[in-house]
């Protein structure tokens, strides 16, 4: 079966020596939405970083059936949108229709689809009007979203976010679910918001010590109160 | 993810790395000074200098080729003096014509060149030595000792704290312009964009950075101020100098003294 990602066996330690990832195997479907989870230094932001080959270790990783190698590594990022945890990473240009539409100009395509690439992220994020905004000045929220749109107008095949509602008061975090809940698109979460991976991510992959330790139905695995505390995690009610 | 190749410091047990702070700075820079007071075209003195550092390197246990390799840090410095080649009058050794000007090599401004670029490779040597064989703490406590301006000392010491900080934050804009390069699926597009847009995108991070390093900076003042800052860092005063210490400097700094004299007469 064509799987979205497809990681096996993979493992990695940085270059200090210290190991991050220990025979992580995990395959996502197109189209599913999927929440990671687990305590800080678990390898989660690790395997994230794995999955568009800014880091690569041992094991297999593919995306879309396409090997994340040096050969393929500029494919697999047009295919793969990261939304890093803080936008301030992400937001690196000074407006944001400059940030938004980085990914379609590095790619070469035409000023006229780049124009509507961008007019059409900015509409999905819900920030048409802040196009000729500078990024600096927004609030938390408002770059949250934009981090988002300036993944969306690569138009990837799949979005990987990192943290995404670290920080936010409850009307944007609301707005932000709402907004992960319209894209149709494969997801990788990874989160500590547990409330929200119950509302929106019906399957949940915990991580501990680089290594998966639960897969499954997210209603089964909150059930299990013993599993979530041996991890690091609350029972969220 | 963090970035550790910015700190010189080699953990070693050697004489010089257990060496007091302080001496080892006012050594280093009274060799510096030496080295660069010594005039030009003294050679016999210049390899005395070069082989006292060699030897504190050999002692060092860091490695002579360590130090070597680093101190290739300083050969674009020496392009600085390039145009000495041909600005100092003497025999003419070799002419170029640009355009309406002509270039004369001469043998005196050759002289000088090369021993431009001796006395800094040996300098950048004995400085390498003393940041690989001390820890920066020390080193700051040193510069206190020794009563270098206090406000310099500490903004070396932010500088030196807060360095990892910005090269880890531009790490991780780095990452993520490099996640969003992608090509496209559509055959015949020019991947990555005109040189213009790239030096824009390059330009547009580096102002952001300094954006940010200065809200940071701000952020650190209030929270320095909010402890009790008041444009002092007090720190607990070094131990006295034992009498073998003295001895070191005095030895130390005599010798200096001796090869300059010598440098002149020769």
């Amino acid at each position: 079966m064509h799987h979205s990602i497809e990681v096996s066996h993979l493992s990695f330690s940085y270059s200090d020596g210290h190991p991050a990832l220990h025979d992580v195997s995990l395959s996502i479907a197109p189209c599913e939405k999927v929440a990671l989870v687990g305590p800080n230094g678990a390898g989660k932001s690790t395997l994230i970083l794995h999955l568009n080959g800014i880091l690569s270790g041992k094991g297999q990783v593919k995306v879309c059936s396409l090997d994340v190698n040096e050969k393929n590594v500029s494919r697999v990022r047009a295919m793969v949108g990261l939304v890093f945890q803080a936008p301030d990473d992400q937001l690196f240009s000074p407006t944001v229709y400059d940030d938004v539409a980085f990914g379609p100009l590095y790619q070469g395509l035409p000023k006229a689809e780049v124009d509507q690439r961008v007019v059409d992220a900015l509409q999905a994020v819900g920030m048409s009007e802040y196009a000729r905004r500078v990024s600096h000045h927004l609030s938390l929220g408002e770059k949250k979203r934009i981090a988002i749109a300036t993944v969306l107008s690569m138009q990837p095949e799949i979005l990987i976010l990192d943290e995404p509602t670290a920080g936010l008061d409850p009307r944007a975090r609301r707005s932000l679910i709402h907004l992960l809940n319209d894209l149709p698109i494969t997801m990788l979460v990874s989160t500590h918001d547990l409330l929200m991976v119950h509302e929106l991510f019906p399957r949940m992959v915990i991580m501990d010590e680089g290594q998966v330790v639960a897969d499954g139905e997210t209603i089964e695995l909150m059930k299990d109160r013993a599993l979530l505390e041996a991890h690091g995690l609350e029972k969220p009610f | 993810m963090h970035v550790h190749f910015l700190d010189p410091y080699r953990p070693r047990s050697s004489p010089v790395h257990a060496l007091d702070p302080r001496l080892k700075l006012v050594l280093t820079l009274g060799f510096i000074l030496t080295t660069a007071l010594v005039p030009p075209g003294a050679w016999p003195v210049y390899i005395l200098l070069l082989a006292i550092v060699l030897s504190v390197e050999i002692i060092s246990d860091l490695g002579v080729g360590t130090v070597l390799k680093r101190s290739a840090l300083a050969l674009p410095f020496v392009l600085a003096a390039v145009p000495i080649l041909f600005t100092i009058p003497g025999t003419a050794l070799w002419s170029i014509q640009i355009g309406p000007w002509e270039l004369v090599l001469s043998a005196a401004g050759l002289e000088r060149f090369a021993s431009i670029a001796a006395k800094s490779w040996i300098s950048v040597q004995a400085a390498i030595i003393l940041a690989s064989s001390t820890p920066f703490p020390e080193l700051l406590a040193a510069m206190r000792a020794i009563r270098i301006p206090r406000l310099l000392v500490a903004i070396f010491s932010l500088m030196w704290r807060y360095l990892f900080v910005l090269v880890d934050e531009a790490l991780r804009l780095l990452r993520a312009r490099a996640s969003r390069s992608g090509r496209s699926d559509q055959p015949g597009l020019k991947t990555g964009g005109s040189l213009a847009w790239r030096g824009r995108v390059a330009g547009g991070m580096a102002g952001n950075l300094f954006l940010r390093a200065y809200e940071r900076s701000e952020r650190i003042y209030m929270a320095m101020l909010a402890r009790g800052y008041d444009g002092e860092i007090r720190k607990e005063p070094l131990p006295r100098l034992g009498p073998g210490g003295w001895l070191l400097l005095g030895v130390g700094l005599s010798v200096y003294l001796i090869l300059l004299v010598v440098s002149l007469i020769l």
